[in-house]
């Protein structure tokens, strides 16, 4: 199987008509506001049969799988085909897979209504649709072939893209029986399969993408090539949110290779014969900015005022028994945990390539939200939506930072100025002073502690909405429910609970999405809570643990495997301790063990990591795995090193010299443990992402006896007296 | 009253010797020779010599406007990088000078009439320049190298004035200095001053011949070379007899720059001195960094190619002078990370392979470009890894077009890190491996101005 | 300026500034996109190709100091032993997430094989502690790297 180069896939697509009745319709349980819906055709060729958005088959068999969701190095594409292949019977090593064009209404994710790549729930919210796609499409062809044989359909049988007739041995190929197909009805109820028949889901399987992936072939957003085309790259006011006073662009204009200057109100770009020749003309700009109100702002004052924030009453998004009454029994203890600013820093940077002629505009990127994309794209260039195509790339890290079309808009104003293509893409410095950036958050627990359980439990979660921003429709009265998401399902038996919000917006900083989403700061007070209520009730954190997870079975499962897999309880040497961390996130229920050394100075490393995981049907079990151990790489980085600060409204972090990242060196061995599971899958992308740090996190507080309330670990405060 | 018993009178008059002595003693430490006395006392009043004149810019701009003078000089005298804080606005003050008993910070030089010096008169700014003296009368401390600015003419002087009129107003209040009693008692600076200000302006060599004049006036007068490079005495003066044989200045190593082969810089070549000066790096003696590097950025390397060979020639002439440094400099280091010096360092060879080595290469012979070839430098080859270790805090920035620069690291590699890597450079790459601690580490980091 | 290079076997002639690294000359110049851009300062190791066989970061290199040595890109990698064990180890055992850092990933690898056909982890960290992957694969590099090695 191999996946095509997309601008010329996705163009052959985008030229053919729209399919009319053949798209199988599904429920929204969400609604952005109503978009203006491109009358954008799906991907359906003439001569195929094509039963829905997903599904292509022509008549020499040859079967195309559309993905809906974008590649980020998740495995998406592999795990979606599975499922489709799984129910449709295909031949999988000869199906190929398309990158889906922007649609919400084809494509939209069915959590969300819209066309989104994020938390973790490609699997989890399209597994039914998917399924439902495929076996539609099976039962359809093996009724086209029962018909030619005038046999009843229930007689035959498909697999490997043939359909059978076993008692008089014969067969047909998907593509004989294809247009044949395409004049049935679409059954809306098509039998599923029952899982213990899967032949592919469950099985770890070799993913589709990374052949090319290995050898240079594949085409990321930042790889297009268009004829023509010149090379730009941007500089935006060091003041998020300044614009542009004036620029002087005598010096930039002399260089060689540079062509143009753009001088746009919030930024400037230069445009030139190559990247480099881009890049000297931006060294060689002398731009005076408009710095406006944020240039006095520093973290200090927008800590200052997030812990002024969280003193206020918030939004009550949980509510269960008495809380005051609960805090009132046994013991109380109070604690407040913060975590800040981060960047995505996605190895491939922020870009965008654009095409205007003037019948439209094309643009080619790697996005997380395509609809999304072709609507910032269509606003910026002035244009009906329809006009605007999108050639979705695979994507060289997402992270949330391409749930964002910012880079695509601003590509397309540049490229109004332009009478060529243009390839804009960013540096590394300005792909990270002009991020969005992981909110900072300030949690506070009260918590009460009776014979060893907890019985009430008073949660506040304060920082700014992602979701007010990003989604409007989703903020209701005041409650931003992926910021409190895992607090609000917590885990732990505990009678008395009461989780609030406040909404509190940082000065300056445009906030976004980012791996882990809400549940990575929830998670992370609370299983730090979770070891420093142990530690008061003088238990061990896993025994504690244990004692408060009847109502979540599968978790208890989780944990008591991973406590086993990671020797919790044998003895260690002196400043080197084991943390463990749950979390019932994204539908998957994860335990983590990590095992770290503090040496004296104060420095941490890592020993061991260890993960078991109940997430359901698993859809390929070695993606899981990679999943998890990518995840927690992504958050133990974040919880070693990662914070983005603030000084004069400037963003003080450019590039990895100075924005940490993890490195092989310094990764331990991870062993990620799962655990056979009939359930509906779960998500697993994010979940890593959070569950490393509280993890790390106790692991120190076991090592040290200090308990860090605060990321990234202050090194300071668990140095050793000696050193 | 008693008489003095004939005990006490001896140990009174020997005190009173020891005393005469002392003082003789300290005086001779701390008042020595000026910065031009080595070359002999063959000198004329500027107005009596006949050669080309050594003062003012060149020939080029002889003609100019006072205005365009004042910028060569300015740049040449290298205000800026003092007056000036990391992205604030150009001589609006502000950088902080830590010292042991406080910090300084430098003032305001625009014309902003409340907060700058837009209220100076001509002789107000000479006064300053020249004397350390401000128009409110209060003495500036010697952290403003008036004592070098003082061999100036009145002329240039006035030119730079002129510039930093002609430059926008920028209204910036200046920071007060937090100094500790008695440091903060400005009026002790009058007899400093008194002492060691020469409060004379730059007298021609006879001797000597013109480019080498030329060359004085810009090192001493302008560009005050020996503010970093001449090492200091007790009385915080510099001391001309181990004249630029190097010290530490703002927690840099400035390094020997006397004609000393092992030590100096007598065994570079004339090519190498000019290159080092316009660029900020001669192939295989290192690279410009920390105050020097932003010597080259925003002086040097702005300078008239004669002016710095005038230079060059004067730099020949200062007599050699050993100084501690080690006169070895070592070879490159083998390919293997595994083979060579400081294999031992765990945590330093952790963070070199991380972060070094994709340009440092494992030998010190960069494979990408000679000016990141660190063997053979004078940095890896210092025991006390001083400049190293505040490279990899701050960086190296070069802003000539298409130069490349190295990033700081300052920020996420934490004391113990830096120190570590510190120890295993030096002893990879250099002739004895520092002993670096993450307390030296952080001492220097409070020493930089910033 | 022209510069001719050899680059996986084939002679390229290019028309650019000498102080052009080689990265900008490859992707843009050329069209050959396998080589990432990733941070420009020789801090994630996306950018690596060979120049005589070494490791070299292309963000930083200088077109014209390549003169006649030969440039390997991860597009030609797979013609040379080392490379070819990499890319097959790779697959094997599914190292790859979003791909992205990988070419440099592997050019690293393959360096190292062919210089040292039996790295032990001291070597690996040595020689790809230089390479960041913010995808997080590095057990499964490390795995991958052992295994082209033959040890696993
Ligand atoms: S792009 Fe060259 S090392 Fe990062
Ligand atoms: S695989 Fe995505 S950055 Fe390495």
């Amino acid at each position: 199987m191999s996946s095509k180069h997309a601008i010329f896939s996705r163009r052959s697509v985008l030229q053919s008509g729209l399919a009319g009745g053949l798209v199988l319709a599904f429920p929204w349980p969400l609604r952005a506001a109503p978009v203006n819906e491109p009358e954008q055709p799906p991907d359906h060729p003439d001569g195929q049969f094509a039963p829905n958005a997903f599904i292509r088959i022509d008549n020499s068999g040859k079967t195309t799988l559309v993905m809906p969701q974008a590649e980020m190095g998740q495995g998406v594409y592999t795990a979606i085909a599975m499922i489709l292949a799984e129910e449709l019977d295909a031949d999988f090593a000869q199906v190929m897979i398309e990158h889906g064009p922007p649609s919400d209404k084809l494509y939209g994710n069915p959590l969300f209504g819209v066309q989104v790549t994020g938390n973790s729930n490609s699997i989890r919210a399209f597994w039914d649709k998917l399924r439902n796609a495929g076996a539609a499409a099976r039962t359809m062809l093996i009724a086209a072939a029962a018909a030619q044989w005038q046999v009843d359909a229930a007689s035959c049988t498909a697999a490997n893209g043939k359909v059978t007739h076993a008692s008089s041995n014969r067969s047909l190929t998907y593509g004989e029986v294809a247009d044949a197909a395409a004049k049935l009805p679409v059954p809306e109820k098509p039998k599923l399969k029952d899982p213990r028949d899967f032949t592919l889901i469950g099985k770890p399987l070799k993913r589709s993408d990374t052949p090319n992936k290995s050898d240079g072939k594949t085409i990321y957003g930042i790889d297009a090539m268009v004829p023509d085309m010149k090379f730009a790259t941007l500089v935006q006011c060091p003041v998020l949110g300044g614009k542009v006073k004036h620029a002087d662009d005598s010096a930039a204009k002399n260089l060689p290779g540079v062509r143009q200057v753009v001088v746009l109100d919030d930024l400037v770009a230069v445009v030139g014969d190559h990247m480099w020749a881009a890049w000297q003309g931006l060294n060689a700009l002398k731009v005076t900015w408009d710095e406006g109100q944020n240039a006095k702002i520093n973290s200090a004052d927008i800590w200052n005022e997030l812990r002024a924030a969280s003193q206020k009453d918030g939004v009550v998004a949980k509510s269960e028994g008495d809380v005051n009454k609960g805090l009132a029994q046994g013991e109380s203890f109070d604690a407040a945990y913060e975590l800040p600013f981060l960047a995505h820093a996605t190895m491939e940077p922020m870009n965008c390539t654009v095409r205007l002629s003037p019948d439209g505009c094309e643009i080619w990127t790697g996005s997380q939200v395509q609809s999304r994309a072709q609507q910032y794209a269509a606003k910026a260039a002035g244009l009906p939506i329809d006009k605007v195509k999108v050639y979705n790339h695979y994507i060289g890290g997402g992270f949330g930072r391409r749930l964002e079309a910012d880079m695509v808009a601003s590509a397309v104003r540049i490229a109004k100025e332009v009478s060529a293509p243009i390839k804009v893409v960013w540096t590394r410095e300005e792909d990270m002073q002009h991020d969005v950036y992981r909110p900072a958050y300030r949690d506070t627990i009260s918590a009460s502690l009776s014979n060893g359980k907890i019985v009430g439990w008073k949660y506040k979660v304060t920082g700014s909405s992602v979701l007010a921003r990003w989604f409007p429709v989703a903020f209701k009265n005041g409650l931003d429910g992926d910021a409190v998401d895992s607090a609000v399902d917590m885990p732990y038996d505990i009678p008395n609970k009461r989780v609030e919000y406040v909404r509190a917006e940082t000065p300056a900083v445009t906030t976004g999405f980012w791996r882990g989403v809400g549940p990575n700061n929830n998670v992370f007070a609370i299983e730090s809570f979770m070891d420093e209520l142990a530690r008061k009730a003088n238990m061990d954190p896993v025994a504690f643990r244990l004692g408060m997870l009847d109502g979540t079975p599968r978790l208890k499962a989780a944990l008591k495997l991973v406590a086993e897999k990671s020797g919790w309880g044998s003895p260690l040497p002196p400043r080197v301790g084991r943390g463990v961390s749950v979390q019932p996130s994204f539908g998957s229920f994860i335990a983590t063990v990590v095992e770290a050394e503090v040496d004296d100075m104060g420095e941490v490393h890592l020993r061991r990591v260890t993960c078991a995981v109940d997430t359901g049907i698993a859809v390929n079990p070695d993606t899981i795995m990679a999943q998890l151990q990518g995840g927690l790489i992504f958050g133990l980085t974040a919880a070693l090193w990662g914070e983005v600060t603030i000084e004069k409204g400037r963003v003080q972090q450019s590039n990895f010299n100075n924005y940490r990242m993890l490195r092989i060196d310094e990764t331990p061995p991870i062993d990620v443990h799962v655990i056979k599971s009939g359930e509906h899958p779960g998500g697993i992308g994010e979940t890593g992402a959070t569950a490393g740090p509280p993890a790390l996190r106790n692991a120190i507080y076991a090592a040290t006896g200090v308990p860090l309330r605060r990321l990234p670990i202050d090194r300071s405060a668990i140095a050793s007296k000696k050193a | 009253m008693r008489h003095m018993s004939p005990a006490r009178r001896v140990a009174i008059i020997v005190v009173a010797a020891v005393a005469i002595v002392a003082i003789g003693v300290a005086a001779w430490l701390v008042f020595g020779p000026g910065p031009l006395a080595f070359a002999g006392n063959s000198t004329v009043a500027l107005a009596d010599y006949h050669e080309a004149n050594p003062t003012g810019v060149p020939a080029d701009l002889a003609k100019a406007d006072a205005i365009r003078r004042g910028e060569y000089l300015a740049k040449a005298a290298d205000c800026m990088v003092c007056h000036t804080t990391p992205g604030g606005e150009a001589y609006a003050g502000g950088l902080a000078f830590p010292l042991p008993f406080g910090t300084l910070y430098s003032t305001n030089i625009t014309s902003d009439k409340e907060t700058g010096i837009g209220n100076y008169t001509d002789q107000d700014f000479l006064n300053a320049v020249q004397r350390g003296i401000r128009k409110d009368g209060a003495r500036l401390y010697p952290a403003m190298t008036y004592t070098s600015y003082t061999f100036m003419t009145d002329a240039d002087a006035l030119a730079i004035k002129a510039y930093l009129f002609s430059l926008p107003a920028v209204h910036r209040p200046n920071q007060d200095d937090t100094l500790l009693f008695p440091f903060n008692q400005r009026w002790g600076m009058i007899f400093w001053s008194w002492a060691f200000n020469p409060n004379t302006r730059f007298a021609p060599n006879t001797a000597k011949c013109a480019e080498w004049n030329r060359g004085a006036y810009i090192a001493e007068a302008l560009a005050h070379c020996g503010d970093c490079h001449t090492p200091r005495n007790l009385a915080f003066a510099l001391d001309n007899r181990r004249k630029f044989s190097g010290a530490v200045a703002a927690g840099w190593r400035a390094y020997n720059i006397t004609a000393d082969k092992a030590t100096g810089i007598g065994a570079w070549s004339d090519d190498e001195i000019f290159a080092y000066l316009a660029k900020g790096h001669a192939m295989g003696r290192g690279t410009a960094s920390g105050p020097m590097g932003e010597a080259v950025d925003r002086s040097f390397s702005q300078m008239a190619p004669a002016d710095i060979r005038a230079l060059v020639t004067y730099l020949r002439s200062i007599p050699a002078v050993a100084s501690s440094e080690p006169a070895t400099i070592a070879a490159p280091a083998p390919t293997s990370p595994k083979e060579g010096g400081a294999v031992a360092d765990a945590l330093g060879r952790r963070v070199f392979a991380q972060a070094c080595a994709s340009c440092h290469s494992w030998t010190g012979v960069s494979a990408l470009s000679p000016v990141a070839t660190i063997s053979g430098s004078r940095a890896v080859n210092d025991p006390t890894a001083t400049n190293v270790a505040q490279i990899v805090i701050s960086g190296t920035q070069r802003f000539s077009p298409g130069a490349m620069s190295m990033p700081a690291f300052g920020s996420t590699y934490t004391d113990s890190e830096i120190a570590a890597v510190a120890n295993y450079v030096t002893g990879r790459f250099g002739s004895a491996a520092s002993k670096l601690t993450a307390k030296d580490v952080a001492d220097l980091r409070g020493q930089t101005a910033r | 300026m022209t510069f001719s290079i050899s680059i996986n076997g084939t002679k390229h002639d290019v028309d650019v500034a000498d102080d052009t690294p080689l990265l900008w000359v490859l992707r843009d110049v050329l069209g050959m996109t396998g080589t990432k851009y990733g941070c420009g300062i020789a801090q994630c190791g996306a950018c690596t190709v060979h120049v005589d066989g070494n490791p070299l970061r292309s963000c930083l290199l200088p077109v014209g100091t390549i003169g006649s040595r030969a440039v390997t890109t991860i597009e030609g990698i797979g013609a040379t032993e080392a490379g070819a064990k990499v890319q097959k180890a790779w697959l094997d055992r599914e190292v790859i997430q979003c791909g992205y850092c990988q070419s440099g990933q592997i050019m690293s690898a393959a360096a190292l094989l062919a210089a040292n056909p039996h790295p032990d982890d001291a070597d690996i960290d040595a020689a790809m502690a230089g390479n960041i992957c913010r995808c997080g694969t590095y057990v499964r590099i490390r795995e991958a790297i052992k295994s082209a090695a033959g040890e696993a």
